[in-house]
């Protein structure tokens, strides 16, 4: 968001490298990665399959240390799990044996403060939980199971329990790589409404330069295992951006050369 | 389209049923087969009506010990289970214990019980639980063992705790398998007492078919063998019930 752009640095990575395993079988999953999120802003993370854009996302969230170099989040270094992180995957992971509503109240029955009080608030929080469904359009739908949802629906709530407890940053790995064509782009306006409303932190993984470039306000390309920042690009596109958005020229040129730093077959 | 389901859940096992009662009692009337190899249903039956209250007395005996049996392997079972699905550690400690444990067949060991607690009800109790536990460690542990890596980083990185996880996802994914392995047990644990009764007791339905055979009543035999697949039936119909009223959700396709 251009107002965002005098907020301060929420995360900070600084020549960050990190491993998976130990020793001699160690993998080198990123190498020498120095970033900075702004609060409020969504970046997005683009780059070929494996080149550790997930890993990203785990060494932010407190998931995975690094190896080298520093991970602050508002200052203090990542030391583990972050309360103050919601996440969403490609598949919604929903509990099948409980409603949409309970599914989106799940990580308040984890985080202090509202795991003692959820007991004896049950309604309040439900009624939180409701207004969030309602915002992205599944109203009617909070006492439904998620296997009689759509796809796209259940994806929906994915992101209302991953905002639920009103976490700092939101990580989203790849959340729309599952759905059709037309369903992502309906849910790329219901997150671009959702984040502008609440002006939470975005960090986007996914393989759709089209969905980077229309979500993001800073676009980092990554390079093949192990992965390496190699392009930083800021889009200025005017927000509030529209779906006409997509088809117009300086939209296709951003692609378009972000698409041409990315390796594989032309 | 229900009228037609009903009619198949319902009329489908019944006309098979008594086909082949009817097919078996055609047989050994054609045939001229001696009620001492091969009783005919009606032979049975009236064997059944000859020794009605024995035949009820030892089958609630058996009942009993199957019940109690099963009842300790389904706590011990499901702590076990937890236990193995909690750790890698723990389950690679107790696997190859728990395998060459279940390979050893249950009946080598009655004698061993009767050795330590004589005839009765204990050993036939023991055998009963020995048997039947293992399909529900199993299956707990696999339910555990396959929670969503992802869905563990959700909550992991809320803050959840191992116990949380288990709490929240873990314990409740398994349902399931858990119920799923009560079906199997429960028959299960029903042959472990039959068996401890046959080796060496001196009630129960298994007693009652080795004293039947001694005497050479072979109908009497068939009786008790009917009375054991009825049982059977009902203790593994039970156990489907109580499966449906807590996990429906795991059985969506069906429902629709």
């Amino acid at each position: 968001m251009s107002a965002g752009q005098t907020s301060p640095d929420l995360v900070r990575l600084k020549n960050v490298t990190m491993h998976y395993g130990r020793g001699s079988s160690a993998v080198k999953a990123i190498d020498d990665v120095t970033l900075d999120i702004r609060k409020g802003e969504v970046i997005a993370v683009v780059g070929p399959s494996g080149c550790g854009k997930s890993s990203l996302m785990k060494l932010i969230s407190g998931l995975h240390m690094a190896s080298a170099g520093s991970v602050t989040v508002e200052g203090a270094p990542v030391k583990g799990p972050l309360k103050s992180v919601g996440m969403a995957f490609q598949s919604s992971n929903l509990l099948p044996w409980r409603t949409i509503v309970d599914n989106v109240l799940l990580p308040l029955e984890i985080v202090e403060p509202h795991r003692s009080r959820i007991r004896r608030e049950r309604k309040t929080y439900r009624t939180r939980a409701e207004d969030l469904l309602a915002q992205v359009g599944l109203g009617g739908f909070t006492e439904k199971f998620p296997w009689q949802l759509s796809g796209g629906m259940q994806q929906r709530t994915s992101i209302c329990r991953a905002l639920v407890h009103e976490p700092e940053i939101l990580m989203l790995d790849e959340p729309f790589g599952a759905l059709d064509a037309f369903t992502r782009e309906e849910l790329w306006c219901t997150l671009r409404d959702i984040q502008q409303k609440r002006g939470v932190t975005v960090m986007l993984v996914t393989h759709d330069l089209r969905e980077a470039v229309f979500l993001a306000d800073t676009v980092y390309v990554m390079s093949n295992r192990p992965g390496r920042i190699v392009k930083r690009q800021e889009i200025t596109l005017p927000r509030p951006r529209d779906l006409e958005v997509t088809y117009t020229q300086p939209f296709q040129d951003l692609v378009h050369e972000l698409r041409s730093l990315i390796g594989g077959a032309h | 389209m229900h009228m037609k389901n009903a009619a198949i859940t319902v009329v489908a096992p019944i006309v098979f049923t008594v086909a082949l009662f009817a097919l078996w009692e055609a047989a050994c009337k054609l045939l001229a087969l001696p009620i001492t190899v091969l009783p005919a249903p009606t032979d049975i039956w009236a064997a059944f009506r000859q020794f009605q209250k024995p035949i009820i007395e030892n089958s609630l005996v058996t009942l009993v010990n199957t019940m109690i049996g099963f009842a300790i392997a389904v706590v011990f079972g499901l702590l076990l289970g937890i236990a193995v699905g909690w750790h890698r550690a723990i389950y690679a400690a107790i696997y190859p214990v728990l395998i060459g444990f279940n390979s050893v067949p249950k009946v080598a060991v009655v004698p061993v019980l009767i050795l330590w607690f004589g005839i009765g009800a204990i050993p036939a109790i023991i055998t009963a639980f020995l048997i039947s536990f293992f399909p529900i460690v199993v299956n707990v542990a696999t339910g555990l063992a396959t929670t969503e890596p992802e869905l563990e980083d959700v909550l992991r990185a809320l803050g959840a705790s191992k116990l949380d996880i288990m709490r929240k996802v873990g314990i409740p994914r398994s349902l399931p398998y858990f119920f799923g392995s009560l079906k199997v047990a429960v028959t299960l644990a029903f042959v472990g007492a039959v068996v401890s009764e046959t080796v060496g007791s001196n009630k129960g339905i298994g007693f009652l078919m080795l004293s039947a055979q001694a005497n050479f009543q072979v109908p009497l035999v068939f009786a008790g063998l009917m009375a054991l697949a009825v049982e059977g039936i009902v203790l593994y119909a039970i156990t489907a019930a109580i499966e449906m009223r807590f996990t429906g959700w795991a059985f969506r396709g069906q429902q629709r």
